[in-house]
Parts: C-alpha cells; structure tokens; sequence
C-alpha cells in the first residue's frame, strides 16, 4: 500500500531566455516505503515547488522523479491518480466555493468509474472524523479545520499510497492544527502512507516526520533525522542556524 | 445520521434563487425592474386575451384616431387598434430577447472559459477574433449581416446574436484566468479531470452569475438594437407588430398623431430600463462577498 519515492536531479526553471530563473538547481532526496519525510526552509526556497514537480501539476522539470522504481512521468495519468494526491494549504482556496462537500468526493470517483460510491464517501468522511451528514454542506457552511478535513478526504478517496503535504495546518489554528496533524497521523499508521510534508515548523516536522530536509534556494543543503531537532545535530550552516533559532523561540514560548 | 439517505437532496439548489428574488426585491429599482418584466411575460402570455382588437385587421374608416373610444392607445395610419399591437409586439420582443439570450449566453461562456483556462494559441485565437467583432460598432455590424443576409425578423435576431457574443466572451475569459491557477482547479487536476471536465464543471459555475448579469444588461441594448433594426425596415417586415417598426411608420404622423410613436416608444423604454436596472439588481445580489449572508 505504500510506495517510496526518489527524486534524482529535478530542476526547473521559469521563464525563457536572459530572464530565465532557476528555481531549482537540482534536488535530490529519497523517501523510504511508508516513511514522512519533511521539506523545511524559508519562503520562495522551492519546497512547495518540490511538490508540484512530484505531482506533474508542473511538468516542465527536468531530472528523474521515481515512485517505487517507476518514473512518474511514465504512469498512466489515471494511474498517477490513484498512487498520489495532493493537500493544499489554504483549506479556503483548495475547495471550490460552489460544490457540496458530496460533489467533491463524487467527481474522482465518476472520472474513475469506481462503484460503491454512498458507501466510498461515507467511508471517507467518517475516516476525516466528520459525520456523514457534512455530505450535504458546502464550503461556506464549514469551520477552516473541517474544510482542511474535507480536502483530506478528497485526497483520501482515490486510495492513493503517496500523500503530498503542502503545509496542510499553517492556515489553521493552533488548537485545529494539532487535531488537523494527529488525523494525518492516525491514517498514516492505519493506512501505511508515505508522506512529504512541506512546513515552516519544525515542533511539526518534530511531531510528524521520521526524516526532514533542509531547503535554501532551492538546493537540500541537509537531510537530517528528526532526533537531530531537539539536540541541534545539523552541520551544514544555515540548517543550524534554521534550527537553533526554532529552538530559541520555542524556549522562549 | 437518516437525513442523508436521498443522494441528490441539495438545499443549496432551491435556497439560492428564493435568497435572490427576495434581495431583488427589497431594493425598488430592482423591484420595479422584475416588475416591469413580469408584467412583459405576462402580456405576452395572454396576449390574445388582453388585446381588443385584431393587430392585422385594417379598419380604413377609422385611421389615426387619438386614444379613448373603444381604442386604449388609439388607432394608426391604417386603423389597427395600436394597443393591441403593442400587446402582441410583446411577443416579438420576447422572442427576440429569448434567442438572443440561448444563443449568445452559451457561446460567449464555452469560447470564454476554454481560451481562459486552456491559454496559449487557442486563446489568441479566440481572442483575435473577438478583437475584429469588437472593433465594430454593434448596431453597424448587424446592420452589414442583415443588409446580407436579407431583411427579416429571423435574420435580425441571427445577426443580433452575431454581434453580442464577444463581451460575454471577454468576461467569461477574464474571470476564467482568475480561477484556472486556484487550488481546487490544481485538485481536479490531480484527480484526473480532463480539461473539458475542468472547464464545465468547475470554471463554469463560477463564471455563471458574471455572464448572467451581464447577459442581463445585455438585453436592453438587444432590445434597442432590434427595435433600431426594425426602425431601418431591415428587422421585422411591416404586417408583424414589432415595436421599432410602428414607431419607423408612425414617424411620418407624428406632428398630428402623437399615439403612434409615444406607446410604442415608452414600451421600449421601460423595457430596456428594466432590464437595466434588473441587472444591476442581479449585480447586487450575486456578489460574492454577499454569499455568506445567504
């Protein structure tokens, strides 16, 4: 049920020409079988760009994305669907203002003509932990925690083995956030995920990830075990210095 | 945990044009706007029954008489009861604005939405060719398609359609770039929608009340511009009771007759001023930053 993932290489650039940027230069890192691995560092360091080129929603990348041994780029889109799905961020941009939560789940399984649908949605609800009656909501009847939880189960629908985590709690609140990461949590151990989660927050990484890496400018400067947090055991510069100020301000707090 | 057992129960569907009516009509200028149409429909409707006389039986004993006996609005140069006709002209009216609309309101959304979410060449493409239908004055152009196509109702409704589609296709692009980078467009993706599926299914519905207003604000200058059509003789042909056309005939009686121009004028008027004001109401009422008082 769970895949691991290589990435080898990947670059991409935008634009063309004398304007071109080079987003990444070339990142490489491995994802173990069932394992969550972190993507840590400052804004514009290319994580969540990491995670677009994982998904092809970017496809313009060059360098090799490998789950379990097959090359994304070669599986079949209906295929990729069904092997990874993504969680956005902003749990209020991510659901379409105008469908019910019902309409959501229904619409991957009509394009891959699954049956059983009632009880596929009802299964999928209940695993967020919301009652089956939220079917019939739409986004604006919804608190930003339970949106965050809908998104989830969208991802959660089509059965995928590879989550993708785009800072799915940073928009949320401090008390949601945690009930929001002990449901990634919980799913991961009953389902057997892999996970690449995207945060700004290493108390999360701390909590959630068996592995992180560092981000700057686009290149992994370091791949650290989650152990490594609370005694500081980067040796690449800025992770340290990445680290040692999280360490700070949560002694501070 | 029983509450959810009919599938397609969605509350949402019946609530959302109850919660638009009432805002419409809490506020008078939308009000009289749904009014006026009401009343437009209705006529229409019963046309045969409202009206008092025949529109096309010619009474040559008994032309341009002013309004009052047996004669609401009076009678024009050939002795046809003009409130009749302007009762049937309803249906013309209606006819025309009805075509339009399911022409025009489709077309303008499907090339719209798909140059904005597909981009690239498509998009030029498309756009390019609103650019030529735009550079045109709207009246002038359906003018040059009728002039073509031959003076008649059918074909001032074809050209009319001709020409109104490129403002509704504009907007829906405009709008269908701001939502093809959302996330939940990048969801679909990644759920395996195909770009049709993408574009019906989530860039349309939130297209729908922009084109819909706009498509409202639209009708009154179909409406001018059919009448404009049928003034020029190159719209409705003479028997049929189409509004332009009696105030085109009218013209040459106006000094010593003035029923024959002022009815048919102020029902174009009213008409085009409601549907105006009916589509700032709808501007009003489908705002998005309202939805969350529904």
């Amino acid at each position: 049920m769970s895949v691991s993932v290589d990435v080898c290489d990947l670059s991409i650039s935008f634009g063309s020409g004398a304007t071109a940027v080079k987003v990444l230069p070339g990142v490489s890192f491995s994802v173990r079988s069932g394992e969550c691995f972190g993507l840590v560092g400052e804004s514009g360091s290319g994580k969540s760009t990491v995670l677009r080129c994982v998904s092809m929603l970017t496809d313009f990348w060059k360098g090799e994305v490998m789950i379990d041994g097959r090359s994304v780029r070669d599986l079949p889109l209906i295929e990729r669907c069904r092997t990874l799905q993504m969680v956005f961020q902003d749990p209020y941009g991510s659901l379409h203002p105008r469908q019910s939560v019902r309409t959501v789940l229904n619409e991957p399984l009509v394009i891959h003509k699954l049956g059983d649908r009632e009880e596929r949605m009802r299964r999928a609800i209940t695993d967020v932990g919301l009652p089956v009656s939220f079917l019939d909501r739409f986004p604006h009847q919804l608190s930003g925690g339970q949106r965050q939880r809908v998104a989830i189960a969208r991802a959660l629908i089509l059965e995928p083995s590879l989550l993708l985590l785009d800072e799915p709690t940073s928009a949320l609140d401090v008390s949601v956030q945690a009930e929001i990461l002990n449901l990634l949590q919980r799913l991961r151990a009953e389902r057997g995920f892999t996970y690449i989660m995207v945060t700004h927050d290493l108390a999360v990484v701390d909590h959630m990830c068996d592995r992180f890496a560092v981000m700057l400018r686009g290149e992994v400067t370091e791949i650290l075990p989650h152990e490594a947090i609370a005694t500081n055991g980067a040796t690449h510069p800025y992770a340290r210095e990445l680290i040692g100020a999280s360490l700070e301000y949560e002694g501070v707090r | 945990m029983t509450a959810d057992t009919h599938p397609r129960s969605m509350p949402g569907w019946l609530i959302a044009p109850k919660n638009i009516l009432v805002f419409l009509l809490r506020s008078p200028t939308s009000a009289f706007g749904l009014a006026v149409l009401a009343l437009l429909i209705l006529t229409a409707i019963f046309a045969p029954l409202l009206a008092t006389h025949d529109p096309y039986v010619q009474a040559l004993g008994n032309v341009l008489k002013p309004p009052g006996d047996g004669h609401l609005f009076g009678t024009d140069e050939l002795g046809r009861d003009i409130f009749s006709r302007l009762v049937y002209g309803a249906r013309i009216t209606l006819t025309i604005i009805f075509l339009v609309s399911i022409v025009v309101g489709p077309i303008g959304l499907v090339i719209g939405t798909s140059a904005g979410y597909l981009g690239g060449k498509f998009d030029t493409v498309m756009m390019r060719i609103t650019d030529i239908f735009l550079s045109f004055p709207s009246l002038i152009l359906s003018l040059a398609f009728v002039a073509a196509l031959g003076p008649s109702l059918n074909n001032a409704i074809i050209a009319i359609a001709l020409t109104s589609w490129p403002p509704i296709a504009r907007l829906a692009r405009a709008e269908a770039m701001t939502f093809r980078n959302a996330d939940y467009i990048a969801a679909a993706r990644l759920q395996g929608a195909s770009a049709t599926r993408i574009i019906v299914k989530s860039i349309m519905p939130m297209c729908l009340p922009s084109v819909l207003i706009r498509l409202t604000l639209n009708m009154a200058t179909v409406i001018l511009t059919a009448a404009g059509l049928g003034f020029l003789g190159l719209g409705a042909q003479p028997p049929m009771p189409e509004w332009g056309a009696m105030i085109a005939t009218g013209r040459r009686y106006m000094l010593d007759s003035w029923w024959l121009v002022t009815f048919p004028g102020v029902s174009i008027l009213s008409v085009s001023l409601a549907f105006n004001l009916l589509g700032d109401g709808l501007r009003d009422a489908l705002d998005p930053k309202q939805m969350n008082r529904r």
